[in-house]
């Protein structure tokens, strides 16, 4: 059989695109490919795939475990820090012509724009991509696309703060009573953190930023910390943070509870992409391609209590649905052009 | 060597000639690479700029306008030097008595307390500073729980609070003060009890003779305590790392870090890394303008075991003293960690109800940096060590026997790295090996060269005065029964010595494994070491898997420097003590 399946597939999908949909006509998007035996076969020849990644380090080596599973023979190197630092890790590493990644997830989508723009980028759409995710979710040239959604949420020690003295919206958190006893994420180091500073900056102005600053804020690098350090009980509330981590934290039984702000919750989209120059380009391609699974997705959802764009996959019951939570518009272009000012404006109001 | 010897007796500057110069010729080489190259790199980007049009680098002093006028530079350089005074000041205050205690007193258990100063070297400051988060975090720290159960005291009122200047302040002196701590109590040790002897029997009283004989001849070693505890508090990033950011201030070395960060500035890094540089030149000048000029040294075999003054009833307070200032660096601490990594929240003690496997159960099957980290860093200390040690030996050799022209060279060349801080380092080799011809960046060399680098100096002062302490006439006597030069060396000089290589390689090789900041910078995800994968878990709070990798980093250390001073052959009993 030399007329592969995927080769087949490769015609129909740009048989479909050419003639049902003539806007995508314009789009360099390849056709969508599916998981092949051949895929795998070649995967497993390289035996190794490199994910850099800025989700929690717990989620990734999980994620990544069930891949190996699923997968035996293809071991996944988790190389986990915070979305700023991928970022500049991979240009560091690039500018030296160290070609050491294959697939990157970040949680700030700017950082995709600019790999982009240099041509770092892979075009590679797997199958559900093509088939579940809508236009706004992912690169019209098939790059990328998004793997996840996160909220950036407030939250609280239960322990610590009763639920009707909890704050409510960003506002509530310039009480002067919570001086003192909130901990927060850096935008310098943090992908979400980043992408939330830029919408409430948009959303509720520097003002508030100014005013939040005189809270005497215990400051962390991560996104994931923030919630970690209040189910510590090191601090009652924390300003922003990973939702996901807050909640498996309250599932597994500690004494925190996330806010959903009044004036909306910061959305973030982490996407998913495959390195043009990765050192194993068909693990990098069945593990990119297994990420958009349905599959996949559950886990995510059900292991990390992560939010998914896949359609068929599933909410967990006792988790307040997405559609139920007021969110702040993504704005990823936005972020690209205003990060550095962002960063360089925040680190002067809180001394860090 | 046979048909050398006669030649040797015909014409032993020709022999010398032939064979020494380029020897030396070599290390120089060698020595420039590593000190020379970063340093250059890093001038040169101080003081130049990347013009964005004609992408064509052009002189500038931008960056150093900004590193003195912009406060967001000028508040760290302030407050590494509020650091610095007061850590330093700190563990002279400590480490002095104690060291008197040790080395001059009847006080029992001194080896044990010796190694547990050992102890409290071997831990990395980084993983000091997340056990004392652990313990003194304002809200969730152990000893604050236990001062409100205590005391009955509310949720928001504490006795501590680490993330703080003075909270910083303290986590580093209690990593400092072992340098402070062996220094005095190496020279109190040697200080021969003749001197007080003779000072008694011209009728000076106790006070007198502390007073005249054995303070002024302990200062020395005081001097250059307080200097080391200083230097070593500036350049320090791990502590401040993981301290400064919650406190919410930078040092020098996390705000050079920073520059690092996207979009990366290492012009500005370079610039902000030159006052350490020059700070600490300064500083080591200083201190050879102070003792350089007198004759203090009184380091010899020949005198008497040093008369011990009996504590009699200040044992008690004595040995409180002692107790508490080791409860500090490592009792505490190591309760934390160890309650940390059996614990599901690091902050809870541990009980057999709530106790779990889960943190190590991660650390070794989940965490996949886990393995690789771990050969990285006991491949790369073992290297560092053993070349470390060996180039170390040769130079001081050559010059404690001057037996090459331009020795002072060589031994100025081997000391000046002390005089650059690891971070510095870090950037100028990240500078000078991210371009052809020599691409080392993302190798496993740009890590083992800094190492080198930084730990040479030590090395190099250890086996020195090693060297010194053989006096040549041994050698001269071998020689003179027609032993080659090689022949007296192995035979004569290297058995004398073991121990000392031996210490020069554990101290190499337990710096290399605590060593986090020029690894910081230099590190790529394929040669991570342990140091950057602890700091990588503290930005996400991982602090259970901080503490499994990091108890097994020590016990993995522990066993290292066990079985290579039990190597057949060598010193036996050998410790760390000289270090």
């Amino acid at each position: 059989m030399r007329i592969s399946r995927r080769n087949i597939l490769r015609g129909t999908a740009a048989l479909t695109l050419a003639g049902a949909v003539p806007v995508r006509v314009l789009s360099a998007a390849p056709p969508a490919e599916a998981i092949t035996p051949e895929l795998i076969a070649a995967a497993r020849k390289e035996g190794k795939v490199s994910y850099y990644t800025s989700v929690d380090l717990a989620m990734a080596e999980r994620i990544s475990k069930m891949f190996e599973q699923r997968f035996p023979g293809i071991s996944v190197r988790v190389e986990r820090t915070g979305a700023e630092r991928v970022f500049q890790r991979i240009g560091q590493e690039y500018s030296s012509r160290i070609h050491a990644v294959d697939v990157v997830n970040s949680s700030d989508a700017a950082h995709f724009i600019v790999w982009k723009r240099n041509g770092w980028l892979a075009p590679y759409v797997p199958e559900d991509v093509a088939k579940f995710y809508s236009a706004e979710h992912k690169d019209a040239d098939g790059q990328f696309a998004g793997f996840r959604l996160m909220l950036s949420v407030i939250g609280y020690n239960t322990a610590q703060v009763k639920p009707e003295d909890a704050p409510k919206s960003h506002a509530d958190l310039l009480d002067p009573k919570w001086k003192g006893k909130m901990v927060k994420g850096h935008p310098g180091y943090s992908g979400t953190i980043m992408t939330a500073t830029q919408q409430l900056v948009r959303d509720l102005g520097w003002p508030y930023f100014e005013k939040l600053a005189q809270q005497s804020i215990m400051q962390v690098q991560s996104a994931a910390d923030t919630p970690k350090k209040i189910a510590l009980g090191e601090r009652a509330i924390q300003v922003d943070g990973n939702e996901y981590n807050l909640l498996l934290l309250k599932e597994s039984g500690q004494p925190v509870e996330p806010v959903y702000a009044s004036e909306g919750t910061p959305q973030v989209i982490g996407p998913n992409g495959v390195f043009k120059n990765a050192p194993n380009p068909n693990a990098a391609r069945l593990f990119q391609n297994w990420s958009f699974s349905a599959e996949c997705q559950q886990l995510i959802i059900d292991v990390a209590a992560l939010r998914s764009l896949h359609p068929q996959a599933k909410e967990k019951p006792g988790r307040k649905p997405l559609k139920e939570i007021k969110t702040l518009k993504e704005d990823a272009a936005a972020v690209e052009k205003q990060g550095d000012e962002i960063k360089k404006r925040y680190s002067q109001l809180f001394k860090v | 060597m046979t048909i050398a010897v006669p030649a040797e007796l015909a014409d032993r500057r020709t022999f010398k000639f032939d064979m020494t110069w380029p020897v030396m010729f070599g290390f120089m080489a060698v020595l420039c690479v590593l000190i020379v190259l970063p340093i250059s790199w890093l001038v040169y980007y101080s003081l130049t700029a990347v013009d964005p049009v004609t992408q064509a680098r052009s002189f500038t002093l931008d960056q150093f306008r900004t590193l003195f006028s912009d406060p967001e530079f000028v508040d760290p350089l302030i407050t590494t030097v509020i650091i610095a005074v007061s850590s330093s000041i700190a563990c002279c205050v400590i480490a002095a008595p104690m060291g008197w205690l040790v080395a001059r007193t009847d006080m029992p258990m001194t080896r044990t307390i010796r190694a547990l100063v050992t102890a409290s070297f071997v831990t990395p400051p980084f993983l000091g500073a997340v056990a004392w988060e652990i313990l003194a975090a304002p809200n969730s720290g152990l000893l604050n729980k236990l001062f409100r159960l205590v005391t009955g005291a509310p949720q928001d009122e504490h006795l501590l609070n680490i993330y703080s200047l003075p909270g910083l302040i303290f986590v580093i002196a209690c990593y400092t003060f072992p340098y402070v701590f062996v220094l005095i109590a190496n020279a109190l040790d040697r200080i021969p009890s003749d001197l007080e002897d003779a000072s008694a029997m011209l009728g000076g009283t106790a006070w007198d003779t502390a007073r005249r004989i054995t303070v002024p001849l302990a200062l020395p070693a005081l001097l250059a305590g307080a200097l080391i505890a200083f230097l070593q508090a500036m350049i320090l990033f791990g502590s401040p790392a993981i301290l400064a950011l919650p406190a919410g201030f930078h040092t020098m070395t996390t705000k050079i870090w920073s520059l690092f960060q996207y979009p990366p500035k290492p012009e500005l890094a370079a610039a902000a890394s030159l006052p350490l540089l020059v700070l600490t030149v300064i500083l080591l000048r200083g201190q050879a303008m102070i003792l350089g000029r007198k004759g203090y040294t009184v380091v010899g075999g020949k005198g008497a075991e040093p008369r011990l003054i009996k504590l009699g009833w200040w044992l008690v307070p004595a040995a409180l003293f002692v107790t508490i200032v080791l409860m500090l660096p490592v009792f505490l601490p190591y309760f934390a960690l160890f309650n940390a990594a059996f614990s599901p929240i690091a902050t809870t003690l541990v009980t057999p109800f709530n106790a779990t496997m889960h943190n190590i159960y991660f650390t070794f099957f989940e965490l996949s940096s886990t393995k690789v980290a771990l050969k990285n860093t006991f491949l790369l200390g073992a290297m560092s060590a053993t070349i470390g040690t060996l180039l170390a030996l040769v130079i001081s050799y050559l010059t404690a026997r001057q037996a090459v022209r331009g020795h002072r060279v060589l031994a100025f060349l081997a000391t000046a790295p002390i005089a650059i801080p690891g971070i510095v380092l870090g950037v100028g080799l990240f500078l000078s090996y991210t371009r052809p011809p020599l691409v080392l960046y993302g190798t496993l060399w740009i890590l083992l060269i800094a190492y080198i680098t930084i730990e040479l100096p030590a090395a190099y002062q250890q086996l020195q005065s090693a060297f010194k302490s053989v006096h040549p006439e041994l050698e001269e006597a071998s020689r003179m029964l027609g032993a080659s030069r090689l022949r007296a060396l192995r035979d004569v000089t290297a058995p004398l010595l073991r121990t000392s290589v031996l210490a020069t390689w554990c101290f190499i090789f337990v710096s290399t494994i605590r060593e986090l900041s020029a690894a910081v910078m230099l590190f790529t995800s394929e040669t991570k070491v342990v140091s950057v994968l602890i700091f990588d878990l503290k930005e996400s709070g991982d602090l259970g898997a901080i503490s499994v990798l990091g108890i097994s980093m020590l016990v993995l250390t522990f066993i290292v420097v066990v079985g290579v001073s039990r190597i057949p052959g060598f010193g036996a009993g050998t410790r760390l003590r000289n270090t």
